[in-house]
């Protein structure tokens, strides 16, 4: 390496100034030896020799504006190098400075049209196992559900611990908890102090050791001090370290408005997460899907963040008695089969929906209710099959309008099954404005049973 | 009156622990080949062979290398933030792998997915290569978390920096580190500037070894250009965590040679500082001189070793020129693990 090449401070640079020459022709100089000072506009830089040698050659004197990145500048000889050897690339004959390899595969990249990017995998979710004949059905509620999903996962192994805000001797702020203390213990039922960004990261931490946290946030809205270590930690981990580091792990906790606590406690991340590859998003509404998906998510490889919903815990369903009740994540269920417009929600949204269904089905519209149980992957087949017999899709989320889950759909459908439709797909969403505490004001900000009804009226061309 | 700190600030040894002349050669290596490798990198920076950002070690080789002296290889963990590539050498990892990765090339330890500041080795106990400034701290005292969890006898040793140290969330694991006293050794590398802001310019206090004082964490300011004295503190602080008294905090005095990343406007420190440690503090100067002087170690024996390493880094620059990019499969690999 006789050439000393003009360095880039920055890939983005494209020539700068030798500023000063810091040794001269004759100078021994070993690795680290400062040879020069560059400027650009923004930054100086002191070029520092590699290799041991003698500076034979200053090709560039100081002073001189505009020197091209890579043009050669200087000649330094090691012992036994030749003159000659180190000339060659500068002869006249090629006066443009020598490119490094890759400078030059950039600088061709620029101008030839761009590598096809590879088709995305797709993902192929399981269908619901089937259950055995004449299984015991028990009426429980959401929490009871996901209080018996951890403690069975919980038992079943060892690496499994729950961590958050009074877990443990308070028996859960929404006692989702409840008992686990008393039958696991302290070390694997474990009250945090307040400190929602440290307790993710160290859970983060722990699960790149292997063990498998479950993480409580009281409600999703403090998990915002924690959403770097959620997404920079945890859902790009296995990306960054090609595929080496995993974090499996879930966050769970409620997520939505609860009833009137005000803007900072109320507000639907449904969208917000299912936005970041690496992430696993999760947001069930039957005791059932709860039970069977957060068993799923406490044994996934991957990061999942599970969002409950406080207005759901206390509601009951039928929750199959089986040995090991697991879930299939990235399916959707089709909670009613109907062949005049598909209603999708999911969570809190699939109640408005469910409700709304019932007096449409009565009033005769033929509703198809689909509850898309987990966000990430989002299982839009189920949807666009059902839109293409239908021909109308409303969507129903409490979360706002603009880059929500309605929003995604819309346009899934649109790519995938514009000839289909009779009409526009229709969102009914949570109002573009902080929730309100007045008690008039947060049910005018929340979507409804009858805003659902008239936009299946709408689609449906009834109104 | 005000109540006096529980914490008492452990005074750094008076007399300079000797190494062995083998300790002393293991140093030179470990320290000569994160410079050289260093300087190389920052070359190859220079050349457009590596993009983005690019945070060199250059200075602070004495910090990883007594640390990882005393560590248990292959049992204690490590994790840093985004200048890592000393960290990694020095636990072990193919110099190879590190340009390669680089230079975003197949062959990188992160398959090209990652570059300079998010490397890992699960083989090695090494967990990044952190990008988000404090990050690293909070996911330190979980790996210490995880070790308490299995009594496996690890401990985890977390690097940050002094800029990293006014961050929020490193107090939130000082809490939750002795509320449970985990495992875990915190090197505060204070190499005096976070970027471009001196510590007097961003800290209200700048003995950053007292500020776990409050949760009861004792802490050691160290000589972080001396590798004897860095070694020395951190066999204490590692037999401290891993005796299981809990977490303990080693401030490094140390200085990087460099800019903070390749593109600095070199305006907020004089020359003749960056100057005065380079010929009076220099880390392997040091142990070079005290080499010679012992008189057992010939001036044609130490130029061996730099021939030698010399060879490693050239062979770890030619590879991750010539490695090919990652196929574009590569795109859509490694998001999450199917189930």
């Amino acid at each position: 390496m006789p050439q000393i090449l003009m360095p880039a401070l920055s890939p983005t640079m494209e020539e700068g100034k030798l500023a000063k020459w810091v040794v001269k022709v004759g100078d021994q100089v070993k690795s680290g030896d400062v040879l020069a000072e560059i400027e650009t506009d923004k930054a100086t830089m002191e070029v520092e020799s590699v290799d041991e040698g003698t500076v034979t050659e200053i090709l560039v004197e100081e002073g001189t504006e505009g020197v091209k990145v890579n043009a050669p500048i200087a000649v330094v000889l090691a012992e036994g190098e030749s003159a000659s050897e180190a000339a060659a690339p500068v002869a006249e004959t090629a006066p443009e400075p020598a490119e490094a390899p890759v400078a030059a595969a950039e600088k061709a990249a620029d101008t030839a049209p761009a590598a096809a990017v590879p088709a995305a995998p797709k993902f192929e979710p399981q269908a619901d196992p089937d259950l055995p004949e004449g299984v015991e059905m028990v009426e429980m509620t959401v929490r009871q559900a996901l209080n018996e999903a951890m403690a069975e996962e919980l038992r079943r192994d060892k690496d499994v611990f729950i961590m958050g805000e009074e877990v443990a001797e308070y028996q859960g702020a929404y006692k989702i908890t409840q008992g686990l203390l008393q039958e696991f213990g302290k070390e694997r039922v474990i009250d945090t102090p307040i400190t929602e960004h440290g307790f993710a990261g160290l859970a983060v931490g722990a699960a790149f050791a292997g063990l498998k946290p479950v993480v409580e946030f009281m409600t999703w809205n403090f998990a915002m001090q924690a959403i770097d270590q959620i997404i920079n930690s945890a859902a790009k981990q296995l990306y960054m370290s090609g595929g080496q580091v995993k974090a499996p792990m879930v966050f769970r906790g409620p997520n939505g408005a609860a009833a009137r606590v005000g803007a900072q406690h109320s507000q639907d991340y449904s969208a917000w997460y299912s936005h970041v590859p690496g992430l696993t998003v999760i947001a069930p509404y039957s005791a059932a899907d709860a039970k069977g998906l957060l068993k799923a998510a406490i044994r996934s490889p991957n990061p999942v963040v599970f969002l409950e919903n406080e207005v759901l815990y206390g509601s009951t369903g039928l929750v199959p008695q089986v040995d090991d009740f697991v879930l299939p994540i990235g399916k959707a269920r089709i909670a009613r089969k109907g062949a005049d417009v598909t209603v999708v929600s999911f969570s809190m949204g699939m109640r408005y929906a469910t409700q709304a269904t019932e007096k449409l089905v009565a009033a005769g519209v033929d509703v198809e209710l689909i509850d898309l149980r987990t966000l990430r992957p989002l299982d839009s087949d189920t949807v666009i099959e059902s839109v293409k017999k239908t021909g109308r899709l409303v969507t129903v989320e409490e979360g706002w309008p603009q880059g929500g889950i309605g929003a995604e759909l819309a346009a899934r459908v649109m790519e995938e099954a514009f000839d289909y439709l009779d009409a526009p797909v229709t969102r009914v969403t949570g109002k573009d404005v902080p929730m309100p505490y007045a008690a008039n004001l947060e049910k005018l900000a929340l979507p409804n049973v009858d805003e659902v009804i008239a936009a299946v009226n709408a689609v449906t061309y009834r109104s | 009156m005000a109540r006096k700190a529980t914490a008492t600030k452990a005074k750094t040894q008076p007399n300079v622990p000797q190494f062995t002349q083998e300790q002393e050669l293991e140093a030179f290596r470990e320290m000569l080949l994160i410079r050289r490798f260093e300087e190389k990198a920052g070359q190859m920076y220079g050349m457009g062979l590596i993009g983005g950002f690019c945070h060199l070690y250059i200075g602070q080789e004495a910090v990883v290398t007594g640390i990882t002296m005393a560590s248990e290889k292959g049992k204690d963990a490590q994790i840093t933030g985004y200048r890592d590539h000393g960290h990694m050498l020095v636990m072990g990892l193919d110099p190879k792998g590190v340009m390669a990765e680089l230079t975003g090339r197949q062959g990188g330890l992160s398959k090209g997915k990652g570059g300079s500041m998010h490397m890992f080795s699960n083989e090695h106990r090494f967990y990044g290569g952190n990008g988000i400034v404090g990050a690293q701290a909070s996911l330190g005292t979980g790996l210490a978390f995880a070790s308490k969890y299995t009594g496996d006898g690890s401990v985890s040793i977390t690097y940050f920096g002094d800029g990293a140290a006014n961050q929020g969330q490193v107090y939130e694991s000082f809490n939750m580190a002795k509320l449970w006293n985990l495992p875990v050794v915190y090197i505060i590398e204070n190499n005096k500037y976070a970027m471009g802001t001196s510590t007097e310019r961003s800290s209200a206090t700048t003995d950053f070894s007292m500020r776990g004082a409050s949760f009861n964490i004792p802490g050691e300011q160290v000589d972080g250009m001396d590798v004897r004295m860095v070694y020395d503190a951190a066999q204490r602080a590692i037999e401290h965590a891993r005796s299981g008294k809990g977490p303990y905090i080693l401030e490094m005095l140390t200085y990087r040679y460099r800019g903070h990343s390749m593109s600095d406007p070199a305006k907020y420190r004089s020359k003749d500082e960056v100057t005065k440690y380079r010929q009076e503090r220099d880390p392997i100067e040091q142990v070079r001189t005290r080499l010679i002087e012992g008189g057992s170690i010939t001036e044609e024996e130490l130029k061996k070793i730099e021939t030698d390493i010399r060879a490693v880094v050239t062979e770890a620059a030619d590879f991750a020129t010539n490695d090919p990019e990652p196929d574009a499969s590569e795109l859509w690999t490694d998001i999450t693990i199917k189930a």
